[in-house]
């Protein structure tokens, strides 16, 4: 029979429609507005897990968030979620749920044996059994915790979902909507405030759903009804159900989650399954309500044993029982609210245990009084309880479920995250939100400790209304409807004193009250120490149900009150968030944005292969037909450059366009060699220091006008060194006039290098300019048309060695210009390159690049000590002249060349002299780049090696432990072509 | 037109504008945009005001404004610094012919093929922009641009129609990234989402 444990009437479910499920492969049947939880229950399955030290048997304490147990593997396949909480799973028809943490089977769980020893197993178990041997750790004991630690699995597939981030801006967020949060939302509506009104559940109306109040004398649910309706007409009103706000930031900023489709078997095509949403709000209204609290006793663990809230929750919400016959144990009058519903319901009510002497009474059932539950039997789940009454004597309770009520803790999380403690309020005996709230946050309702229905709404509008008076709106208090205004009768109980069986506090990490005394025993006393020896209070659940227990427990036992004993930090966020929702749109190809060259295309089309270079895709070599390795390609594009014309797509490095009567001063004081006297016409190569003197950046600077200089950086730095200039410009020299701008992405620019590279230009730069060495010489640049009119610069700069140009002509015309180079070209042997010829054509050249000024090296060591210009100042320019700033053996910047042409030379391999031990006290530098050279026809690379300059010809070792290579390679001077320059300036 | 043979691309690699609809809302790539930015030099605020107002037909906007007539708009972009607009077909000389009006008072540097820009209408146009930058849109009035990072990219948000109509420029290079952005979050969004006005 389907749903046993199914009221006959009731619950805010839609009885019409009838949802099919399965858990543990079996098929049950739910209906819309029930929860994976309530369905079960309703078919009678109050086993739902295992936990995860002992594997004890365990079915849902909470119908909520805070829910430590009915943790399950939701959906199938790469959907597969572990750790879900029933509690708040929406049902849907299909949904697949697994039992998670036991083997074989939920029932029978093998390593329930945990259990028979967990006399062993207390706190502080693995730190003091896994000490020895030492080397077991790793291969043995390790892997095995491992193995058996956690609880769901992974599905190890990608995540096929996708997930959204998003903005949102308020002038009041309200956090819950039940009775204070809908108040709330309601009076800042009406008055035109522009209010987000945010719960975690799917159904809003907070606790009103779960009670069986009225107000104004109509069910709770008209209300809400009511209000909702209102709310949704209202224009400034965004009511976000299924958003749980889990972080309070600085600035009034809060993060949620909205769970878009975790309610549908699939998300709809493009739809998120969860947005993180960012709310800047310029008020907000804390109303999160309040969790029970369970009080422990012997075995207080059994499926079946839920807080007394959840066993009305599910039979008033939910119409689910737990159990026909029920007993609740209870401290305070909310827990007679659980009888009295429930023995509304039909079910039978087998007694009310209330510590309290003074216990109200009932007509309809029997309440027994100073009674206290000692124990609990029932392997599976509960069969009945053992009460010590007030006489002293011991009574056996048969029934199926037990209602525990310890009292209510204000939801106080998000009123820490920004470090404030919460203040003990005796009168409910729990925490309620401290004095030092977030700037812009106030509470309102079971929050901030009021409990009853009357007393959220007040205050509710109440907030709203003080909140929008900060904000300089007019508001009236809506009229609110009559409710209960019990107040809240409790008496302070937190364990049951007893020697026999163990009584649980954290259920999710098995932690007993015996633990708590252990920890207090073993001197772990502060409660942060608490937390982390028995792991009270870590996983999925952080302790909502548990930690106020267990710090009471403390408290008792070092002697303190509770308030001094105080609690854990609250952190964000305050439910589980899963990783792919924090990625958002950020996750694979889409992790970062990719800037693409505007050769890009034609690149593709040459069949290129590309390589990442910070966010450039750039083509890293152009493989031909029957080339069958990378080498291949690279040697024939770098012998063709050196002996005929290759282009190349240098969009990437970056351009800074330099205006302002002063913006040769200003460049004079940036890099550290002179650019004031440079030329209109002229580029210069500049070195650029950091304030400490070491080098920052390099490239060129091109003086296009007595007022105007386009400067070049490197790819890597382009953002860094046009930050620079800006902070240089706006806060270390206002006085000068200087204008700066990036023009990186606006122009195209190709590298045309090679012997034959001022015949190619030749047919492209239209004949108005004159290319002849005299009229235009190295270190030459102009404005110039190409292709019969179209405006561009070139620069003749060589980075490779060679007779070279780079040529800049608008973006949108930089896939045109190649072709043309490329057409232009054919009977000249031009060939495109890649970044990997280019690093060869440079490395050969013996041109620093990003490995040699890597921030831990000066001018000096890249032998361009001498740049640094000492007639005038310029950042890091003094700090360069440090005498210690290259230590008593300086390093300098060398060629290496193997002695065997045959051996490799490896970057990041360390200098050693010969007959040196391999040790780091020997070690006198690094090779910072290496590269086959085709024109040497060995591997070579570049160094800093202490000395260097004065050891050119001598023999040393390139030493590499992590690859186990170590070479002997000649020092020579780092340029292997064309040492005086004689090509570039052909 | 232009006296050279060189055939232009559009910023996603096209001879022509790529246009999506996807419920509702309208992507559009508009590559006719010719750009300048322009700079007061130190002390020629008034000079630059005069001279560029000449040209333009409108005064130099403030903090987060954009203006416009004819052929031309501008916006703020910075303390003394603007961004001008024209059309490219027409006006693709833009830099050279405010150089010639503002002289020494301004640095003008050409900005055309610096940016991409999108053009995004329809009703759900918050709702896409909610996903994509931390602007306040439901405050933004027309005629006003403001900056900010659309998936890490600093870019440029105008509004041309309070709610329903509105551009982004962002790094070309970056122009592909930028509109996968914009089309994504547009499926996100395309059903029916309450957004504030």
């Amino acid at each position: 029979m389907s749903q046993t444990n199914r009221l006959a009437g009731g619950g805010l479910i839609d009885r019409s429609r009838v949802l099919t499920f399965t858990f543990d492969g079996r098929t049950y049947q739910g209906h819309p507005g029930d929860t994976l939880a309530s369905a079960l229950l309703a078919n009678g399955v109050r086993l739902m897990g295992r936990s995860f030290k002992y594997h004890r048997p365990r079915g849902p304490l909470s119908a909520g968030s805070e829910e430590p147990n009915a943790l399950v593997e939701l959906r199938d396949g790469a959907r597969r979620e572990p750790n879900t909480r029933a509690t708040t799973a929406e049902l849907f028809d299909g949904l697949t749920a697994r039992s998670q943490n036991r083997w074989p089977s939920l029932r029978f769980d093998a390593l329930a044996v945990n259990d028979r020893l967990s006399t062993f197993l207390t706190a502080g178990f693995y730190y003091k059994t896994f000490m020895w041997p030492r080397s077991f750790w790793e291969k043995v004991y390790e892997p095995a915790i491992r193995k058996a630690a956690g609880l769901g699995r992974l599905s190890m597939q990608d995540d096929p979902d996708v997930y959204d981030k998003g903005f949102l801006h308020c002038d009041l967020l309200v956090i819950g909507a039940g009775p204070a949060g809908l108040a709330a939302a309601l009076t800042a509506g009406r008055a035109g405030a522009r209010v987000i009104l945010a719960d975690e559940d799917f159904r809003l109306g907070g606790r009103l759903n779960a009670e069986t109040l009225t107000l104004d004398d109509a069910p709770a649910a008209d209300w809400v009804a009511a209000i909702l309706a209102e709310l949704a007409s209202l224009p400034t009103v965004r009511v976000m159900p299924r958003t749980t706000v889990v972080g309070a930031f600085d600035h009034g900023v809060y993060g949620a989650v909205e769970r878009v489709a975790d309610h549908l078997p699939v998300p709809e095509p493009g739809m998120p399954r969860q947005i993180l949403w960012r709310i800047y709000s310029r008020r907000a209204l804390l109303c999160a309500g309040a969790t029970e609290r369970p009080i422990a006793f012997a075995d207080n663990d059994r499926p079946g044993i839920l807080q007394a809230g959840a066993l009305r929750a599910y039979a008033n919400r939910w119409g689910a029982a737990v159990a026909r016959r029920v007993a609740v144990f209870t401290n305070s009058d909310d827990g007679h609210r659980t009888a009295r519903d429930l023995h509304a319901h039909g079910l039978e009510i087998a007694a009310v245990i209330d510590v309290r002497s003074d216990a109200p009474r009932s007509p309809d059932y029997e309440v027994l009084a100073g009674a206290q539950v000692v124990g609990t039997a029932g392997r599976l789940g509960l069969t009945g309880i053992t009460v010590r009454t007030a006489d002293g004597g011991t009574r056996k309770v048969s029934c199926g479920a037990l209602g525990v009520s310890g009292g209510w803790n204000p939801a106080v999380h998000l009123t820490c995250h920004q470090g404030a403690r919460p203040r003990w309020d005796a009168a409910i005996a729990a925490f309620v939100p401290g004095p030092d709230l977030p700037p812009g946050l106030a509470v309102a309702g079971a929050a901030a400790g009021t409990f009853s229905t009357a007393g959220a709404l007040r205050e509710g509008a109440a907030g709203a209304l003080a909140a929008l008076a900060d904000l300089g709106v007019a508001a009236t208090a809506p009229a609110l409807p009559r409710a209960e205004d019990a107040p809240a009768g409790i008496t302070a109980f937190w364990h049951v004193a007893s020697d026999a069986g163990r009584a649980w506090l954290d259920q999710q990490n098995d932690v007993t009250v015996k633990d708590v005394k252990l920890a207090h025993q073993e001197g772990f006393r502060a409660v942060e120490h608490l937390k982390r020896y028995t792991t009270l209070g870590m996983a999925t659940d952080q302790g909502k149900t548990s930690n106020m227990g267990a710090l009471a427990i403390m408290a008792e036992l070092t002697g303190k009150p509770i308030p001094e004993v105080g609690t854990t930090m609250f952190r964000p966020p305050y439910t589980p968030v899963a990783l792919g929702t924090l990625a958002g749109r950020s996750r694979g190809d889409d992790f970062r944005p990719r800037r693409l060259t505007p050769t890009h295309a034609w690149a593709a089309e040459q069949g290129a292969v590309f390589v990442e270079v910070g966010t450039w895709m750039r083509a890293q070599y152009f493989p031909r037909p029957g080339e069958t390795h990378w080498r291949q390609t690279v040697d024939r594009e770098v012998l063709a450059v050196r002996s005929a014309v290759g282009v190349c797509d240098v969009t990437t490095l970056g351009k800074i366009d330099v205006q302002g009567t002063d913006a040769a001063s200003f460049l004079d004081r940036i890099y550290c060699n002179g650019m004031a006297k440079l030329a209109v016409g002229r580029v210069r190569y500049g070195l650029m220091l950091r304030e400490d003197g070491m080098a920052k950046d390099d490239g060129t600077a091109a003086r296009l006008a007595e007022d105007h200089f386009v400067v070049t950086t490197t790819t890597a730095n382009a953002v860094a060194v046009f930050r620079h200039m800006e902070f240089c410009r706006q806060c270390l020299w206002p006085d000068l006039d200087v204008q700066v701008i990036s023009t990186t992405d606006a122009w195209a620019q190709i590298a045309v290098a090679g012997p034959r590279a001022r015949d190619l230009l030749r047919r492209v730069v239209d004949p108005t300019t004159d290319l002849s060495n005299d009229a235009f010489p190295f270190m030459a640049c102009a404005a110039v048309t190409v292709c019969g009119g179209l405006r561009a610069r070139l620069f003749r700069i060589s980075f490779s060695g060679e007779l070279a140009y780079e040529l800049a002509v608008p973006a949108r015309y930089g896939d045109a210009l190649v072709r043309a180079l490329m057409a232009a070209g054919a009977d000249l042997g031009v060939t495109p390159y890649g970044t990997e010829a280019l690093g060869v054509l440079r490395i050969e050249k013996g041109h620093a690049a990003g490995n040699e000024i890597n921030g831990q090296t000066t001018a000096r060591m890249l032998g361009l000590g001498r740049m640094v210009s000492s007639k005038k100042d310029s950042i890091g320019a003094v700090l360069s002249r440090r005498e210690a700033l290259d230590g008593p053996v300086p390093l300098r910047l060398v060629g290496l060349r193997p002695v065997n042409p045959a051996d490799p030379v490896v970057a990041g391999a360390h200098l050693l002299a010969r007959g040196a031990p391999t040790t780091a006290a020997s070690d006198e530098g690094w090779v910072t780049s290496a590269a086959f050279s085709p024109h040497v026809g060995s591997a070579i690379g570049l160094g800093f090696l202490a000395g260097g300059e004065g050891r050119i010809g001598e023999i040393v070792r390139a030493v590499d432990p992590l690859g186990g290579t170590d070479v002997a390679v000649e020092v020579v001077v780092p340029h292997f072509v064309d040492p005086d320059g004689e090509k570039l300036r052909a | 037109m232009p006296d050279h043979a060189l055939l232009p691309l559009t910023a996603l690699g096209a001879r022509t504008p790529r246009v999506d609809s996807v419920g509702g809302l309208t992507i559009t790539e508009v590559p006719d945009v010719a750009l300048a930015s322009l700079a007061c030099r130190r002390g020629c605020d008034a000079a630059l005001a005069a001279t560029a107002e000449a040209l333009l037909g409108v005064a130099l906007p403030p903090v987060a404004g954009w203006a416009g007539t004819g052929p031309y708009g501008v916006f703020w972009t910075g303390p003394g610094q603007w961004m001008v607009e024209a059309p490219y077909a027409t006006h693709e000389d833009l830099p050279d012919r405010l150089k010639a009006v503002v002289d020494d008072a301004g640095s003008v540097t050409e900005q055309s093929d610096a940016w991409v820009r999108f053009d995004v209408e329809g009703e759900h146009a918050l709702a896409l922009f909610e996903r994509l930058c931390a602007l306040d849109l439901g405050r933004m009035p027309a005629a006003t641009v403001q900056r900010t990072a659309i998936d890490h990219l600093g870019c440029f948000v105008q509004c041309r129609e309070a709610g329903r109509r509105y551009g982004a420029y962002g790094p070309r290079s970056a122009a592909a990234s930028l509109h996968h952005a914009l089309l994504t979050a547009a499926r996100s969004v395309s059903r029916d989402r309450k957004v504030f006005p």
